[in-house]
């Protein structure tokens, strides 16, 4: 018996990564500015989308969400609520959204032309570790983070923090009862991702919304 | 838990390579991973056996090389290597640094295959 070494230098990810490559192309070419939306579960992603959306359609903006949940279509549901597209993407015990499962999901999505829309959100799957290994052809990679979940998350998961290009702090109208040290919060997010925008939000309230909007419009334009 | 997907991806990518090789088998697959990957070494290793098993990869063996996180400071220009993933600061100058040079590869570098020896295959008769 011999042995050979043969040199691939391959990524592991390599379908998902071409896969997520041509997503981007054709979100670029219809001129539609995509985010992904990763947090733990429970940490208000959906309240925030749903949020998000109602203002940017009293803007006049047109904005589509693509929800991904292991099982049921009550996210997808709650989020048409606001009067915008919504597909839900049920994953079936997979932890994370892949480019495969958006491209699958915009193919069939009758009435839905990407042409016709200034922004689509992809809110993955509830998790703060796998979610930051799949491209999903997004511009923008949004980590949130509750007052409810402790000012160390983003050192305990620095993987998705230091890939995400904006960070936003939810529930902020019970910061003070969770005795949210702010502070420690925004310097963590800091020391994992040097320059990182941050938004302190509350869907409950509205507040750090206009913020938010403005981000939205600013990258939308750029 | 996704190394499960990891497994099968470098599974199918290996399988292809290797076709190329018709008789060899796959000894080795070695592996480099940046320490900010998010892929835990210990369930990859699990997910390996599962995703190889009644495939021609069983028994293959995995090596797994960590890439430590290297920044490149813009304060002082250093690139340097970072000890842990808790504090993206240059270790030369102390400076919050976000130019990230190494640390998120997920690259399968290399197989080792073992082939017959091309005379075992003909045998010389006597």
């Amino acid at each position: 018996m011999t042995t050979r070494i043969v040199e691939l230098r391959r990524g592991i990810l390599k379908k998902n990564d071409e896969l997520a490559a041509g997503l981007r192309a054709r979100f670029q070419a219809a001129g539609v500015l995509v985010l992904n939306l990763v947090s733990s579960p429970g940490t208000g992603k959906t309240a925030f989308l749903e949020r998000t959306l109602r203002e940017l359609r009293a803007q006049g903006k047109r904005a589509a969400a693509l929800v991904g949940d292991l099982e049921t279509d009550n996210d997808a549901r709650r989020l048409a609520a606001s009067g915008a597209p919504v597909r839900q993407i049920n994953t079936h015990g997979i932890c994370h959204l892949d480019a495969e499962m958006i491209a699958k999901h915009l193919d069939g999505w009758e009435g839905l032309s990407l042409d016709a829309l200034d922004m689509l959100f992809i809110e993955n799957v509830g998790n703060l570790v796998c979610p930051s290994s799949y491209d999903l052809g997004e511009r923008i990679r949004v980590a949130l983070l509750s007052v409810t979940e402790g000012e160390d998350k983003p050192l305990k998961y620095p993987g998705l923090f230091n890939s995400a290009d904006a960070a936003v702090i939810t529930k902020i109208d019970i910061a003070e009862p969770c005795g949210f040290d702010r502070e420690l919060a925004l310097k963590n997010i800091r020391e994992i991702r040097p320059g990182m925008r941050v938004f302190e939000t509350s869907a409950k309230t509205g507040a750090g919304m206009e913020a938010w909007l403005a981000y939205l419009a600013e990258q939308r334009r750029g | 838990m996704h190394e499960l997907s990891i497994a099968a991806s470098i599974v199918e990518s290996v399988s292809e390579a290797a076709a190329a090789y018709p008789g060899a088998r796959v000894k080795e697959v070695r592996l480099r991973v940046g320490a900010l990957a998010s892929v835990v070494e210990d369930a990859l290793r699990f997910c390996w056996e599962l995703a190889t098993e009644e495939t021609p990869l069983r028994g293959a063996a995995l090596a797994i090389e960590t890439l430590p996180v290297i920044l490149h400071c813009e304060d002082c220009g250093a690139e340097s290597a970072i000890e842990t993933v808790q504090s993206f600061r240059c270790p030369r100058c102390g400076a919050l640094a976000a130019d990230l040079r190494q640390g998120r590869e997920m690259e399968i570098a290399s197989i080792e295959l073992e082939e017959p020896e091309p005379s075992a295959a003909a045998p010389a008769s006597t």
